[in-house]
């Protein structure tokens, strides 16, 4: 099993360290680092299912470990679809230098995999930071829902059971 | 090709920081003879706020929109915010698929005094749709009387245009269609205006718009690296169709250089201000004196605007 602790600080300072050299120095080792990126993405897709108490699968999707991790991921959570293209981004950039025959594009391919692993790596590890927050799409969701959203259901459903006055009684304020 | 008018959904967005956008559609639309009528009385869609707090309150806001289209008489409802334009599409879906948003629907549209909007009556478009349906890139090309030729453009779509899939049934339906892992439809519009789209491998990464209050940090650098990997692409501009993403990478842009000292040069722009200009619009008459990203060197430069 992975590491527990969230390794994001150590990845991003790789992937920086990656995105500041020239693609012509990048290039003698693209292969190499094509599958190092692969890897740190899979590390950071770890660290978000062992945060939230999954296993990370050992399987792969479409010939890659890093899809997999993601459909594991979203399969618990529909909003972590939201980083599905950068997981495929990062498939289709290590396929690029795999395939590529030109040393320099090749270069070009790693540092450009890199910035796409970079926004994986912010996104998801900036989504642990502030788990508490909430959710992708919706930063405040969770205190809403603890502070806010169950007098509001509460009163929903009051007003369903018993009209305006009943919602009154339970807080309902918004829908009126 | 239909040119037959449509309902204008602006939402508040393009009221506010985004209207340059909301300016560039409606000057868009005119140059090329395409009608636009703003909903009546329009209200918010629900965007982020509502729907966290109560998703059904935010079905119902979207579908008094969709019914005042359909009171107005028309078919079709464009949006050109990616919110509203997800939001509306989610409503539709869930009018569709679920009777507890059908039941909520009736009874505050009845509380508030209006038909309750059917799902299936109306269809919302977003520019991008509507502009590739409308006019096409064929009919585009044919009225471009100032080439964006030589413009390097990364193309953002931001997130909420393509996602969750399931409210866009439309998509993902093969050639001709829009697809939700790599949107094109604002790349084949502006390479009909003579644009070289460069290839974006984050078209539709997060911006962390949602996050630029609660954890500026984390948007800031989310944003420092669309910028610094549309540069890596050999962009000058990054083409927007969200006024979320646009202001989110306006002002980060100025936060990255400040708060973390990274500066970057890559331009922000409207997709909407950019086919302006291809269609000879002045810079001022699509906005871009509204932008914070002050393009008006580059497009000088370039013969634009």
């Amino acid at each position: 099993m992975a590491e527990a602790s969230p390794p994001f600080a150590e990845i991003s300072a790789r992937l920086e360290w990656i995105i500041a050299h020239d693609p012509a120095e990048l290039a003698p080792q693209a292969q190499l680092y094509a599958a190092e990126l692969l890897a740190l993405g899979e590390r950071i897709l770890e660290a978000w299912l062992i945060a939230h108490g999954i296993q990370p699968t050992e399987a792969k999707s479409e010939g890659f470990r890093l899809l997999a991790l993601h459909r594991q991921g979203a399969a618990r959570d529909p909003t972590f679809n939201a980083c599905r293209e950068s997981c495929r981004e990062l498939v289709y950039h290590y396929n690029l230098v795999r395939a590529s025959s030109e040393p320099l594009q090749a270069g070009r391919w790693v540092r450009l995999g890199a910035m796409v692993a970079l926004h994986l790596a912010l996104f998801v590890g900036g989504k642990l930071e502030i788990s508490g927050l909430g959710e992708f799409c919706c930063s405040s969701r969770p205190l809403r829902q603890n502070e806010v959203c169950s007098t509001i259901t509460t009163a929903t459903q009051a007003e369903a059971r018993g009209g305006p006055a009943d919602a009154d009684r339970a807080g309902l304020q918004l829908a009126r | 090709m239909t040119n037959r008018p449509v309902a204008y959904y602006p939402g508040c967005a393009l009221e506010g920081t985004g209207h340059a956008y909301h300016r560039s559609t409606k000057e868009l639309a005119n140059a090329l003879g395409l009608g636009l009528v703003e909903l009546e009385n329009w209200n918010c869609c629900g965007a982020m706020e509502v729907k966290n707090i109560d998703p059904k309150l935010q079905t119902y806001l979207s579908a008094r929109n969709l019914a005042i289209s359909e009171k107005m008489g028309f078919e079709t409802v464009m949006a050109p915010c990616n919110g509203c334009y997800h939001n509306l599409k989610k409503a539709e879906y869930d009018l569709t698929h679920d009777k507890t948003s059908q039941e909520v629907v009736e009874r505050l549209s009845k509380k508030a005094g209006h038909a309750a909007y059917r799902a299936g009556s109306v269809r919302t478009l977003h520019v991008l749709e509507w502009l590739k349906e409308a006019i096409g890139e064929e009919g585009l090309k044919a009225r471009v009387k100032n080439s964006l030729k030589g413009l390097k453009v990364a193309n953002y779509y931001g997130c909420m245009y393509t996602r969750p899939r399931h409210i866009f049934p439309e998509k993902d339906k093969g050639p001709g269609s829009e697809s939700t892992s790599k949107p094109h439809f604002m790349d084949d519009l502006l390479a009909a205006a003579g644009a070289e789209n460069v290839e974006y491998p984050l078209k539709t990464a997060c911006c962390g718009g949602a996050h630029t209050l609660s954890d500026s940090d984390t948007s800031t650098k989310l944003v420092l690296n669309l910028l610094t990997t549309a540069e890596a692409c050999g962009a000058d501009v990054i083409a927007t169709e969200c006024p979320t993403c646009h202001s989110g990478l306006e002002m980060h842009q100025v936060r990255a250089e400040k708060v973390l000292g990274r500066k970057t040069t890559v331009k922000i722009l409207y997709f909407t201000q950019l086919l302006g200009m291809a269609l000879g619009l002045s810079a001022r008459k699509v906005g871009v004196h509204e932008n914070i990203s002050d393009s008006r060197a580059l497009l000088k430069a370039r013969g634009l605007g």
